[in-house]
């Protein structure tokens, strides 16, 4: 099954048979205090830096959450970063946040089949984010937990998963355009949690068939390491089944690490791209 | 060395290296040979956690580290709990504890938890991802003076809000105090969606639930004695710091 993301200019497919969709995390205000900054200030530069970084690092999609600590301006400043995004590079956005309203103001200023980060499967989101996903004909992120919480067992999760696709159909949304999020916990608190997430892949993969994305540094925080420990867990998700990832490509042990898995997953034939982006970090590095 | 001083340098040892089962045994056998459960607590167990904080601080300890002297901590805490109760140590205050709707992240809540509980208050621990109604129902339920909600992402910041909303439309607001924490809040957004308290880590989560409570008009001076309290609240500060840039480097 392919799920078909695009901005004005450019179209991405996440699919089995397709190269492994990097999905750039970076312009998030979380934990991040000069973006923060710039963002309430409602100066977009660092955005359409971050933008530019990541897309250079391979990013196919763009993730851009405008969460920050200030009430009541959330969907202002992501409608600025969205169209501060759009102008700077070409390849597709992923909206993302919590606060429906937030997201119903950043499709309304795209251009082009979006990807909604998230939903999960309460009846109040489902009830506000579908419909909205339905109207703009965008794809989303269904995140597999519900009112009860994350559950430790991939079985549970791949029933909330199944209800995810079910109820976006409900809504006229077809299953290719329902990304599940399998979900990656800290194995900081659970050395099972990896585990876990590569169990459900594999369960949602057989059963399903849909698309997979998750927030993959997720996996290694509190840990010494991290871009080794997001690598690895890559690796082993994509293996499993996992077709996206949410995850910072300006990382070159991820980026390299996802170059590689695609190769060893028949998905890069003779090495073409691994290859390429090679050439590409060894010019960069004689530049600079 | 006499044996209750073996103890209490064991108790340290295993605290350090998060070895709950050693931790748990030597605290049961401290309080067989009737040692003093304030010295237990202070004279080992929260040196041992500063030492976890300090280590954290410098970068040799990681998260996974803390977590089990922490849960190390938790299991010698809870047969010294009514050790504690009984020396007429009462609790000063009531807290419920939460992580709002929409949101798993547990480690600074739980080190806030232990941080208090170490300061004499009682907790009342409500996990993660919380409702609303949830928080409304257990104030209806524990009737707690304070009430703490934390948030580890922008994206669930909001759910402060809601909550303070549930309370005010439940005839609530007005019982408890509300204080607010975690890695993306600040001062200026507890403000503006009407806490009564911001706290930036666990240390300072400690001193505003005591300073809410003297405002309330309570007398907070029952608790644990002054010295061990700051000492511990200057260690859980390291933690609690080192905490939230762990969590916010990437």
């Amino acid at each position: 099954m392919d799920t078909v993301i695009s901005s004005a200019k450019k179209t991405v497919v996440i699919g089995p048979d397709h190269p492994f969709v990097i999905i750039g995390e970076r312009i998030n205000p979380t934990g991040r205090k000069v973006l923060t900054a710039q963002m309430i200030d409602r100066n977009m530069s660092m955005v359409c830096r971050d933008a530019r970084r990541q897309v250079e690092a391979a990013a196919h999609i763009l993730d851009v959450n405008a969460g920050v600590p200030v009430d009541g301006v959330e969907s202002e400043i992501l409608q600025l970063a969205i169209n501060a995004v759009q102008q700077t590079v070409d390849v597709p956005i992923s909206i993302d946040s919590s606060v429906v309203d937030a997201l119903a103001a950043g499709l309304s200023v795209y251009e082009g089949k979006a990807l909604v980060n998230s939903v999960t499967y309460e009846e109040e989101r489902l009830e506000t984010v579908l419909p909205l996903v339905k109207k703009y004909g965008a794809a989303v992120v269904g995140v597999a937990n519900d009112d009860s919480g994350i559950s430790n067992d991939p079985q549970e999760r791949l029933r909330i998963a199944t209800l995810l696709v079910e109820r976006a159909a409900d809504h006229g949304i077809p299953a290719a355009d329902v990304v599940i999020d399998p979900l990656a916990l800290t194995v900081s608190a659970d050395d099972n949690a990896c585990m876990i997430t590569l169990e459900t892949i594999r369960l949602i993969r057989e059963n399903l068939g849909v698309n997979m994305t998750c927030g993959a540094s997720n996996i290694s925080f509190g840990l010494p390491w991290r871009p080794a420990v997001n690598a690895a867990f890559l690796s082993m998700a994509i293996a499993a089944g996992l077709t996206s990832a949410i995850t910072n490509p300006l990382e070159a042990e991820i980026r390299r690490t996802i170059y590689a898995a695609d190769l060893l997953m028949g998905h890069d034939a003779y090495a073409g791209n691994l290859i390429q982006a090679f050439r590409a970090e060894k010019r960069n590095t004689g530049r600079e | 060395m006499s044996r209750e001083e073996e103890i209490k340098e064991g108790l340290y040892e295993h605290t350090l290296v998060g070895e709950a089962p050693e931790v748990i045994a030597l605290t049961q056998e401290g309080i067989d040979l009737g040692m003093d459960p304030l010295d237990i607590l202070f004279g080992a167990l929260i040196p041992s956690l500063q030492e976890v904080g300090r280590l954290f601080e410098i970068g040799e300890y990681f998260v996974p580290e803390m977590l089990v002297a922490a849960r190390a901590m938790q299991g010698a805490m809870a047969l010294l709990r009514p050790l504690l109760a009984d020396k007429g140590a009462e609790p000063i205050g009531k807290v419920v504890m939460l992580t709002v709707k929409g949101d798993v992240h547990d480690i600074g809540k739980n080190l806030c938890n232990i941080m208090l509980e170490g300061e004499g208050f009682e907790i009342v621990d409500l996990g993660v991802n919380v409702k609303p109604e949830e928080v409304v129902a257990a104030v209806r339920e524990h009737d707690p003076q304070l009430l703490g909600f934390s948030a580890f992402l922008t994206t669930t910041m909001p759910f402060f809000k809601s909550n303070l909303a549930a309370l005010e439309k439940a005839d609530l607001r007005d019982k408890v105090k509300v204080m607010v924490g975690g890695a993306p809040v600040t001062q200026e957004y507890a403000d503006s969606v009407g806490a009564d308290g911001f706290a930036p880590d666990a240390s300072a989560a400690v001193r505003l639930a005591k300073q809410l409570m003297i405002d309330m008009g309570y007398d907070i001076s029952m608790g644990g004695d002054s010295e061990g309290a700051s000492a511990l609240a200057s260690a859980v500060q390291a933690v609690e710091e080192m905490m939230v840039k762990a969590g916010a480097d990437h």
